[in-house]
């Protein structure tokens, strides 16, 4: 019944809605009751000390780990009841980019970018070939950087072309795990701006876990704080620097919080 | 130049002063930390003068922090303003921590050991049941739709696994062949029945050497290079993003590793079965003068095809064995390296241990069946 709902779900249906969200590791528990609520066309910041359970909460969202409860929608949909067939809409919907890019190592990049058009359009060979060419393109890579191995690859260009593989399908949904760690700061700025573009040119909604209070303040319409098992705030930035919590305040108004800020307040003069 | 660590206790007006000189670091400090600790036990009340001290590193300072008993009292030390920034860096961070509750010992520990035990045999069973159900369905899927099946990488998979094994598992096979002749013709020979020798060849190759010389060497082989294939996919998250590409890894991974495997494993049983019979032809033909066109005659009229049924009847389950084995500890694998080795060594071990057990199981069967 559920099925002759039409995939893309009224604007109002919130693109990721998690609720009452309980994970545990044996004892250990990781979430004790995380709400989540990304509407479309935002970007979402998710930040959290480690060992917060940021990578596990992407990880339960995604489906690749059974949560102990709660309940996880995606454009709607309930991903613990959802029938075979609208799964796969669902992984055809979003687009996934791992911390360390998890490009397949025996494929060249250009194969990677051009995997997720194989599994799951009916497209001609080389259609996909000059799409999959178009993506590497998008993403800043040089047209020679399709032909080589991810291993050949340095570290920022392999999350670019990580980006290019998450973005094969057009999704609808990006999910980003820590884009700029380990990039180089002129790297980094240029990925956000890639990441803005791409998202307000493509209208994405994006959830990216990441530390970089620079990306915080350049990219993020909102930022989900998880702390103490649980998501203490979602709000702006803005907002959160007038937070009470002490993690948050540590967080954003430590020096290096500080001078992010700085740093986006004298951007935004410029501009 | 680099001074050995010292010190010397001045009684001044008014208190005693401990007076440090030379360099305190780890390579330098030497028995003086073991003497200042005796001294500050002897007199409590003594001052530090660390003004005169050279170089000073954090095993250094931990030595004098330690001497005096753990903490500093900044008012009564006299040093330059690093060296004391040092000494206040340390006993911040050697600051007692709460005591960490001791491991059981004993009879306690063993008894958590053998239940780990008992509880890792149970889950491993239940896991290869669930890996096994999970290809089940996979194989079922595949024959129902022969589109799903990745050809290009059964085939590669195959050339690598089956062709590229070719040399060795013959050569091996050969020599086995050889050996068993020369045994046979020696000891029948004492009998006087030495042509006998022809039927325990044919017998134990066509039945027996043919199939576990190909499964060990596979097992060796492919069970170990599948796991660590697919190990180091798996630490590098290569299975998650295929797993949110909507791409099953048991269909994209371990079907096509079974497939090239249950092509290629008959083939080579085959391979196997013709160089030991080479082998075991040229022992006889040397040794007892056994002409070849005796020997194959022999082997048509008294082995005849039913050994080599028998013995081509088990590569398919010895496929299926190393296959499963190797796939299934590559996705074992969790995040470290330390990980990778145990699986690659254990998909080695339980596929050798399988075919064995297997190839136990069918002696018996076929045993009871009279064939």
């Amino acid at each position: 019944m559920n099925d002759l709902v039409p995939v893309p779900a009224p604007a109002s249906v919130p693109a990721i809605e998690v609720r009452d969200l309980v994970t545990s590791f044996g004892s250990h528990v990781i979430h004790d009751g995380v709400n989540l609520t990304v509407n479309r066309g935002e970007i979402m910041g998710l930040v959290g000390g480690s060992g917060a359970g940021k990578s596990v909460l992407l990880n339960s969202i995604i489906g690749l780990r059974q949560p102990a409860s709660g309940i996880i929608k995606i454009f709607g949909q309930d991903i613990s009841h959802v029938s075979r067939r609208r799964w796969g809409e669902i992984e055809r919907s979003w687009g996934v980019l791992f911390q360390q890019g998890a490009l397949f190592s025996n494929l060249t990049v250009r194969e990677n970018v051009a995997a997720p058009m194989y599994e799951h359009t009916e497209l001609p060979r080389k259609i996909i070939e000059e799409l999959a060419e178009l993506k590497i393109a998008l993403v800043g890579l040089p047209a020679k950087a399709g032909a080589q191995r991810p291993s050949e690859l340095s570290g920022g260009m392999r999350k670019r072309a990580g980006l290019a593989r998450a973005l094969a399908l057009d999704p609808e949904l990006l999910f980003l795990d820590e884009p700029t760690a380990g990039l180089d700061p002129i790297g980094a700025a240029a990925f956000d701006s890639l990441i803005k573009d791409l998202s307000d040119s493509l209208d994405l909604t994006v959830l990216m876990i990441t530390h970089d209070l620079d990306t915080l303040y350049a990219i993020t319409d909102k930022v989900a704080v998880l702390a103490d098992k649980k998501m203490v705030a979602v709000a702006s930035v803005q907002e959160l620097e007038g937070s009470d919590h002490p993690w948050i305040r540590e967080y954003f108004l430590g020096p290096r919080g500080r001078a992010a800020a700085a740093a986006s307040v004298k951007a935004g003069t410029i501009a | 130049m680099e001074q050995p660590a010292e010190f010397s206790v001045t009684e001044g007006p008014g208190r005693a002063v401990a007076v440090l000189t030379g360099d305190w670091t780890a390579l330098k400090a030497g028995d003086a930390v073991k003497r200042l600790t005796e001294a500050l036990a002897a007199q409590p009340d003594l001052d530090l003068d660390l003004s005169g001290v050279g170089r000073v590193d954090t095993a250094g300072a931990y030595g004098i922090l330690k001497a005096g008993g753990g903490k500093i009292d900044p008012d009564l030390i006299k040093a330059r303003p690093e060296t004391l920034r040092l000494l206040l860096l340390v006993e911040d961070a050697a600051k007692p921590k709460p005591p960490v509750k001791a491991p059981p010992r004993g009879f306690l520990q063993m008894l958590i050991r053998i239940g780990r035990g008992v509880v890792d045999v149970v889950q491993e069973f239940s896991e290869t049941m669930v890996f096994g159900g999970h290809l089940l369905v996979v194989v079922v899927r595949a024959i129902l739709n022969p589109a799903r099946i990745r050809w290009a990488a059964c085939i590669s998979l195959a050339e690598r696994a089956g062709l590229d094994a070719i040399p060795i598992v013959a050569v091996t096979s050969f020599f086995i062949g050889a050996v068993v002749g020369l045994l046979g013709a020696n000891m029948l020979q004492q009998f006087g029945a030495s042509v006998f020798a022809v039927e325990l060849i044919g017998i134990a190759v066509l039945r027996e050497f043919n199939i576990i010389i190909t499964a060990i060497l596979l097992a060796g082989r492919s069970a170990s290079a599948f796991a660590a294939e697919i190990g180091s996919m798996k630490m590098n998250q290569e299975i998650d993003a295929m797993q949110v590409m909507g791409v099953d890894p048991f269909e994209a991974l371990v079907l096509p590793r079974f497939l090239a495997l249950l092509l290629t494993i008959p083939l080579l049983t085959f391979v196997a079965t013709v160089a030991g019979l080479l082998g075991g032809l040229l022992v006889t033909w040397s040794v007892l003068d056994l002409g070849p066109s005796f020997f194959l005659e022999r082997i048509v009229e008294n082995v005849g095809p039913t050994h080599f049924w028998i013995g081509m009847s088990k590569a398919p389950v010895m496929a299926a064995v190393i296959a499963g084995i190797g796939c299934r500890q590559g996705l074992e694998v969790g995040g470290n390296v330390e990980s990778l080795g145990r699986r690659v060594t254990a998909a080695v071990v339980h596929a050798i241990f399988a075919i064995i057990l297997i190839d136990a199981a069918f002696a018996l069967l076929y045993m009871e069946l009279d064939l």
